[in-house]
């Protein structure tokens, strides 16, 4: 087992009488990328701004790379705790060329070894050291403020929603791209997040947040196939949650007896499938009818009205498309699904 | 993001906020006094001061003036702003510079100029032509740049449910620069009732020539005190009202990108360039031809040289210790208002601005008698003098050092505490490299308009010290007109320079500006 990183626990802070962080542990390993997923006012960026020492927490410890940086009394200033940060818009340095941003945080023997040049060749900008922050597109500036924090090879960085200014498209090759470069200098990150896409692509593991708690962290697979509640289930991905009961292995829908992965406790659950999971048949499975589809290009997303009133979606891949709202069909469930108590 | 939503402590940075309300206090200095020379008086002298003719008249006097100018200001800076904004008018461009040129002549320099160039130019209505044609860029330049920055979605809103161009224009575009409008009529009126120079020169006694004729001539300590105190009165009125109608309007965002909507004048072109130049003509043409005629006899006459050099050096002096003094009451005002806003911040803000709001003729009154009754080393010294100014312009400091202090975010700074620099090198580094300018700019905008300064300049300036701006007075008051040109000529260059700065800030000279 790899080294930890960032040690996180029973962190807690408060503005007046709201909780912003409500007792959280993480743990990020040597080498990883881990992401905190969560809607907006979730604590994700309080979190971040505690252990980058820009907040001050209440209560709980963060240790980073062994070192504790908050608790016992302890709160070491942020210059001190070799934590660099990519803030949402780059934040650079207006004044200094892009070379003098990525050297900001080395030393003057550090700043003639060549790393000034290494990093900006790791996040595709060689040759851009002359230009000013002015000059470049947003995706460019913003890969200077990752190679600036990756310059002086900090124990840990992290990205605050490095990407949410930047266009779809734009965004998508961003994150392989940073993510590349973060793995070939061998860096620990932790990415702050509300885009459920950006953190299952780019992390090794992904935290999910709520009001102040971390509910479940596990790696992408694991959030999206085993969510720890059907919050969860709802927030990272679409679901389908159907009415059922268990009965040993087995969960009883409207859509049949759909065998269940995990452990489950018996009586009534809900039941999570997930869209892809929905296959549509002309003759076989449950009868219903289609109430609309939005086409999305390289899917579609089918909405279905099951007999008996239950409403769920299919996603669908070319063979499923065309279909129109009235259209009668069979459905089918693929695979196994999870079911949760109550 | 929570954060930044965070409810903030009320006093978010101690020392910050003890120097600045020690800043304000300083600055306030001159009002207070006043108030505690009023309250000295007492109240049976005030009253029998305050319910007689000549105040009423004078009190009539200076309203009638205040309304006449701002309402003419108001119909000729807007409707200049909606030409040069949103219209086809040919050399749309050059006329928005130009139409704001006017701010860069002083009252007191225009109304030289007039009375060397028209005979029996006085009176009433004479003031009231001359304060309009000096003040209107005071509406002009935040309407065009409110007309500039405003949402054309909402325009584009407008026509595609069926209201025609003009409809939209009264309807919406209007209403969206209503409060930039309001903010500057409020500046026209303000402004004319704390004029001193231009009302003095075409003989029109309102309050403010009344109080220094009050206290120069006869010495009238308490007619005097009780005639500023009604002033302050009505200047602080006029502040309220516009805070009331500023509640009401909701603030526009101004995140357009696109150019706005043209009109076409159609036929109405060249009527509209006509009117245009007949403004401009008033405005600088006037000034520019009393200038030039008198300039060369000015120049030319023996001895002037060296009473201008004399004039210079006392002006650069006072403005020195002026811009000097402001800055430093400015810096920690405005690094609180960059960095800490909250409601404390607010109150301290606004106070400066009722100073700011005073006639210098009330500032320069009080304090004299300050430093008369209170701190008498102080009379007669230019430190004095830098303390009105300070009075006067520490608003004008304290935005110059708060968008400054906004060049360098925290967003910013904490990338370098995270990157292993401590408070102090960041500070060097990054802070400091990143404000300078915009500091500088501040300090330079104050030392000119220092420099401008005429009533609070003529009651405190040492004795035997000249300044341009007292020179120009002096001469224009005895008619030696030839005398006087060169003043006016040096203050005109002196006071272009802040009013292209203001101009630019406001996004006329941009080359998408206006276009």
């Amino acid at each position: 087992m790899t080294e930890s990183m960032l040690t996180v626990a029973g962190l807690a802070k408060s503005y007046g009488a709201v909780p912003a962080l409500a007792g959280v542990d993480l743990d990020v390993r040597r080498g990883m990328l881990l992401a905190v997923l969560g809607p907006s006012g979730c604590g994700k960026t309080t979190l971040l701004r505690c252990v980058a020492g820009f907040e001050r927490a209440d209560r709980g410890t963060v240790s980073v790379a062994g070192r504790t940086v908050v608790g016992n009394g302890v709160h070491v200033p942020p210059h001190r705790r070799r934590v660099a940060v990519v803030p949402q818009e780059g934040a650079l340095f207006p004044h200094l060329s892009v070379a003098d941003n990525v050297g900001y945080g080395l030393d003057r023997a550090a700043r003639r070894s060549g790393r000034v040049e290494e990093v900006l060749d790791l996040v595709g900008l060689a040759g851009y050291g002359a230009r000013m922050p002015h000059q470049l597109s947003g995706g460019q500036q913003q890969r200077v403020a990752v190679a600036r924090a990756l310059a002086p090879r900090p124990p840990l960085v992290l990205l605050d929603e490095p990407f949410s200014a930047l266009d779809a498209k734009l965004r998508t090759e961003l994150r392989a791209d940073v993510r590349q470069a973060l793995r070939a200098d061998g860096a620990t990150g932790v990415l702050v997040t509300h885009d459920q896409g950006e953190a299952l692509s780019m992390a090794d593991a992904v935290a999910v947040m709520d009001a102040g708690v971390i509910v479940q962290c596990g790696t992408p697979a694991e959030v999206y196939r085993d969510p720890a509640d059907p919050w969860v289930a709802r927030f990272v991905g679409d679901a389908v949650l159907l009415p059922g009961t268990v009965d040993d292995d087995v969960a009883v829908t409207p859509l049949g007896r759909l065998p269940l992965r995990g452990p489950s406790t018996g009586g009534a659950a809900t039941v999570l499938v997930r869209p892809e999971q929905i296959r549509l048949a002309t003759v076989g499975g449950a009868p219903a009818t289609v109430v609309r589809q939005d086409f999305h290009g390289h899917d579609a997303l089918t909405t279905l009205r099951l007999d008996d009133g239950t409403v769920l979606a299919a996603r669908t891949l070319d063979e499923g498309t065309g279909l129109t709202a009235g259209a009668q069909v069979g459905v089918t469930v693929w695979g196994q699904v999870r079911a949760y108590a109550g | 993001m929570r954060a930044r939503r965070s409810p903030r402590r009320v006093l978010p940075r101690p020392g910050l906020t003890v120097a600045s309300a020690a800043a304000v206090a300083v600055a306030l200095l001159p009002l207070v006094y006043l108030a505690v020379r009023a309250g000295e008086a007492g109240w049976d002298r005030l009253t029998t001061e305050l319910l007689t003719e000549r105040l009423a008249v004078l009190a009539g006097r200076s309203l009638a003036l205040a309304a006449v100018v701002t309402a003419a200001c108001t119909v000729l800076g807007v409707g200049a702003a909606l030409l040069v904004a949103r219209t086809d008018l040919p050399g749309r461009r050059a006329f928005g510079v130009v139409a704001a040129l006017p701010l860069a002549v002083p009252t007191y320099v225009a109304g030289f100029a007039w009375i060397a160039t028209v005979d029996g130019f006085a009176g009433f209505w004479a003031a009231a032509l001359l304060l309009t044609v000096c003040s209107y860029p005071y509406v002009f330049l935040p309407a065009v740049a409110a007309l500039t920055r405003a949402d054309p979605g909402q325009e584009e809103v407008s026509r595609s449910l069926g209201r025609g161009p003009w409809a939209t224009l009264l309807g919406v575009t209007l209403r969206q620069i209503r409060p930039a409008v309001a903010a500057g009529a409020l500046l026209v009126a303000l402004y004319v009732l704390s004029d001193f120079g231009a009302v003095s020169l075409v003989q029109v006694d309102t309050f403010t020539r009344a109080i220094f004729t009050a206290f120069n001539l006869g010495f009238d300590r308490t007619g005097a005190l009780v005639l500023s105190t009604v002033l302050v009165v009505l200047t602080v009125l006029l502040i309220g009202a516009e805070l009331t109608t500023r509640t009401r309007d909701a603030r526009y965002a101004s995140t357009a990108v696109r150019p706005p909507v043209r009109l076409g004048l159609g036929r109405w072109r060249w009527p509209a360039v006509t009117a245009l130049l007949a403004v401009l003509a008033l405005a600088l043409g006037v000034p520019a031809v009393g200038l030039a005629r008198w300039l060369a006899a000015g120049v030319s006459r023996p001895g002037s040289l060296a009473e201008i050099a004399a004039a210079a050096g006392g002006s650069l002096s006072v403005s020195l210790a002026g811009a000097a003094f402001t800055m430093l009451l400015a810096l920690p005002l405005g690094l609180l208002a960059a960095r800490a806003p909250g409601p404390v911040t607010t109150l301290l803000e606004r106070l400066t601005y009722v100073a700011h709001a005073l006639p210098g003729v009330v500032i320069g009154l009080s304090l004299v008698f300050f430093a008369v009754n209170v701190a008498y080393p102080l009379y007669q010294s230019r430190w004095l003098l830098a303390l009105a100014y300070a009075t006067l312009f520490l608003p004008l400091a304290v935005g110059a050092v708060a968008s400054a202090a906004a060049q360098s975010p925290p967003a910013v700074e904490e990338a370098a505490r995270s990157l292993g620099r401590g408070p102090f090198a960041v500070f060097r580094t990054v802070t400091l490299p990143l404000t300078l300018p915009g500091i500088g700019a501040g300090a330079a905008l104050t030392f000119l308009t220092c420099m401008k300064e005429l009533p609070a300049t003529l009651l405190l300036r040492p004795t035997g010290m000249d300044t341009l701006a007292t020179e120009l007075w002096t001469h224009t008051s005895t008619a030696a007109y030839a005398a006087a040109a060169p003043y006016a000529a040096i203050l005109v260059v002196l006071a272009a320079v802040p009013t292209w700065l203001l101009a630019a800030r406001t996004g006329l000279t941009d080359p998408g500006g206006t276009r």
